[in-house]
């Protein structure tokens, strides 16, 4: 006769309430983690997914994540007869807030170096890479887009194509892909009386410009190259190369990588202090449910001990109440985490290795809770129901 | 009234004192008693006399500074200090009865029998068909599967009698068993132990204010400030 199992039968509800409450709080514990994750990999899968050996960046910048970066788009030709360079893209990488059906619509808006970049490499969910050189679009799902759409932005409309998944930038705004062409186009737009204003006070000076000039200097523009080294040549050799440029800041991918986690740097030791918090917030409440469960149970425990009941006995209810708890508590988490945690505006990233890690670290929290209730049993005496 | 066992208790020159210096209050005075299997003693008193600590020396739950306890013509405790396994002493040779049921609310009228044998380490068919036999003997093989919450206060009170006598003990300890009943329950509880202890071989020692029961009772004591005397019987 098993009396853990037993008490927990005689009292389902109770035992239910307190397992889903606890599975509430170790929801939190792993989405803490999971946010946690989320952040680094929201923050680096940008510039993971566009393969770039090296990223070459307006000089003494951090740009084009950290900071604005503003490179002459002629450094792509340039790049591409280095030695060792198999690939050099133009990118560029802006934000902008317009309106899209009655609602702000903030996005990252990113230029691929179309033909050569197409969007291939992005992790596209649904839909396709761009297949055109204007007037489509990638988008990531967090935008709210459907596939088909069409957004209009500036003054052209653009077709959504494809779909992508957990795109979005350090601030957790979604970003959309265009061509090159198309990216400049919508951040350069100027409304036709800026135009006209533009060419009116140019034509008052003297140096009277045509219509193009306006426009022209942002066209040339880009944020980054990406360089992709080609096979057998060293990066090390390539990446020297490019930082002997007088003109030019070039990092590798892993320089570009560090400091995208130094972007997120903050709001991950945030989380992180958050999430050590609410472990231990975790602890006190299950020893604290522990331990007034064996309160509840104390005048019972007296009676087991009175009749001559084993120290294991006693203890080996609480403790397997505890794991029951545990269990309970985890499973509860563990369903809500793969039922909610999608719906989460920023991304909640759960690893294996993570559910086994906190699934540990709480079973160790009920276990202490658990002991901290056989503390108090073995302090029970013998005689407290004759005592009574 | 039936011919008597074994000594199955024996306690002698018991002092226990509560407090020191001028505030010192010696509840056990230099008390001695045995008793013998199927014997049914009463132990009577006013509030303070030193019953209950008598009981809690006896039954090996709070032991005297001075003295000696044997059980089973085995010394178990002098002076103080245990000389054997305590609570497996308690475990298979005493039950308690009290003046609540103080059955374990979660599990049945069987499942508390069974779990007075499981605690002893006696589980399986043998351990069922015991308890099984036992509340038949107490007629409660009808209430075996209900939780106590569901028992009247009678009923309980036969449940606890039968987890008393589950791992037939030397002696049964009960502190004021009819209490919270009637005086036909209180009669039926004391009929029901008096028939255990002499059919079971069980030394029952009851402390009772219940006086409508003393006439079933083979031995009474009486406490009076940590002195016990023996009274005789009620014709």
């Amino acid at each position: 006769m098993n009396l853990a199992l037993k008490d927990i039968g005689f009292q389902r509800l109770r035992f239910a309430a307190t397992g889903l409450g606890l599975g509430l709080l170790f929801t939190l514990v792993l989405a803490m983690g999971g946010i946690y994750k989320g952040l680094v990999e929201e923050a680096t899968q940008l510039a993971d997914s566009l393969e770039a050996d090296i990223w070459i960046v307006q000089r003494d910048t951090r740009g084009p994540f950290a900071e604005r970066s503003v490179l002459p788009a002629e450094t792509e030709a340039r790049a591409q007869v280095v030695t060792g360079v198999r690939s050099a893209r133009a990118f560029t990488y802006v934000f902008i807030q317009r309106e899209h059906r009655g609602r702000p619509l903030r996005l990252g808006l990113v230029g691929l170096a179309w033909p050569l970049d197409r969007g291939d490499r992005l992790p596209i969910v649904e839909g396709r890479a761009l297949r055109a050189g204007r007037y489509e679009m990638v988008a990531d799902r967090m935008l709210g887009f459907a596939l088909g759409e069409v957004v209009h932005l500036s003054d052209e409309n653009y077709t959504v194509v494809g779909l992508t998944r957990g795109m979005v930038s350090s601030s957790g705004d979604g970003i959309a892909f265009f061509t090159l062409a198309d990216a400049q186009r919508i951040e350069g737009y100027l409304a036709p009386e800026s135009l006209r204003l533009a060419r009116a006070g140019r034509t008052g000076s003297s140096f009277p410009a045509p219509f193009e000039t306006a426009i022209a200097p942002r066209q040339e523009q880009v944020s980054a190259i990406l360089v992709e080294v080609a096979p057998g040549a060293s990066a090390a050799d390539v990446l020297q190369a490019f930082q002997a440029w007088p003109d030019v800041t070039a990092r590798s991918a892993s320089e570009q990588r560090a400091l995208l986690l130094q972007v997120v740097d903050k709001p991950r030791r945030q989380i992180l202090l958050f999430r050590v918090l609410l472990l231990a917030i975790s602890g006190i409440i299950v020893s604290l449910i522990l331990y007034n469960m064996t309160v509840a149970r104390t005048h019972e425990i007296g009676v087991l001990k009175l009749m001559g009941a084993r120290t294991s006995m006693v203890a080996g209810m609480i403790l397997q109440q505890a794991m029951l708890l545990w269990a309970a508590g985890y499973a509860v988490a563990l369903a809500l985490a793969v039922l909610t945690f999608d719906r989460f505006p920023r991304k909640v990233t759960l690893t294996g290795e993570e559910i086994v890690l906190v699934g540990v670290v709480v079973f160790v929290v009920c276990v202490l809770g658990g002991l901290a209730g056989v503390v108090r049993a073995l302090r029970i005496p013998a005689n407290l129901v004759l005592a009574s | 009234m039936s011919a008597l066992g074994a000594e199955a208790l024996r306690a002698e020159g018991l002092v226990k004192t509560y407090g020191s210096g001028h505030t010192a209050l010696r509840a056990l005075d230099d008390v001695s008693i045995s008793t013998r299997r199927g014997e049914v003693a009463a132990l009577l008193g006013p509030s303070g006399a030193g019953k209950s600590t008598l009981l809690q020396a006896l039954g090996l739950l709070s032991l005297p500074e001075q003295g000696t306890i044997s059980v089973g013509g085995r010394v178990v405790a002098v002076d103080g200090q245990a000389r054997e396994d305590l609570a497996a002493i308690r475990r298979g040779g005493m039950g308690f009865v009290f003046q609540k049921a103080n059955l374990i609310p979660f599990l049945t009228a069987r499942e508390n029998v069974l779990l007075a044998l499981q605690i002893n380490g006696r589980v399986g068919a043998p351990a069922a068909k015991r308890a099984d036999d036992l509340l038949g003997y107490l007629e409660l093989t009808e209430r075996a599967a209900h939780y106590p919450a569901m028992l009247s206060g009678g009923e309980q009170q036969r449940v606890s009698i039968a987890r008393a006598l589950a791992n037939e003990p030397a002696v049964v300890f009960a502190d004021e068993p009819t209490a919270a009943l009637d005086k036909k329950r209180g009669r039926d509880v004391i009929e029901l132990l008096g028939e255990a202890a002499h059919d079971h071989g069980t030394s029952v020692f009851v402390v009772t204010h219940d006086h409508r029961t003393l006439d079933l009772f083979d031995t009474i004591y009486e406490m009076e400030d940590g002195r016990l005397r023996p009274q005789p019987p009620v014709s």
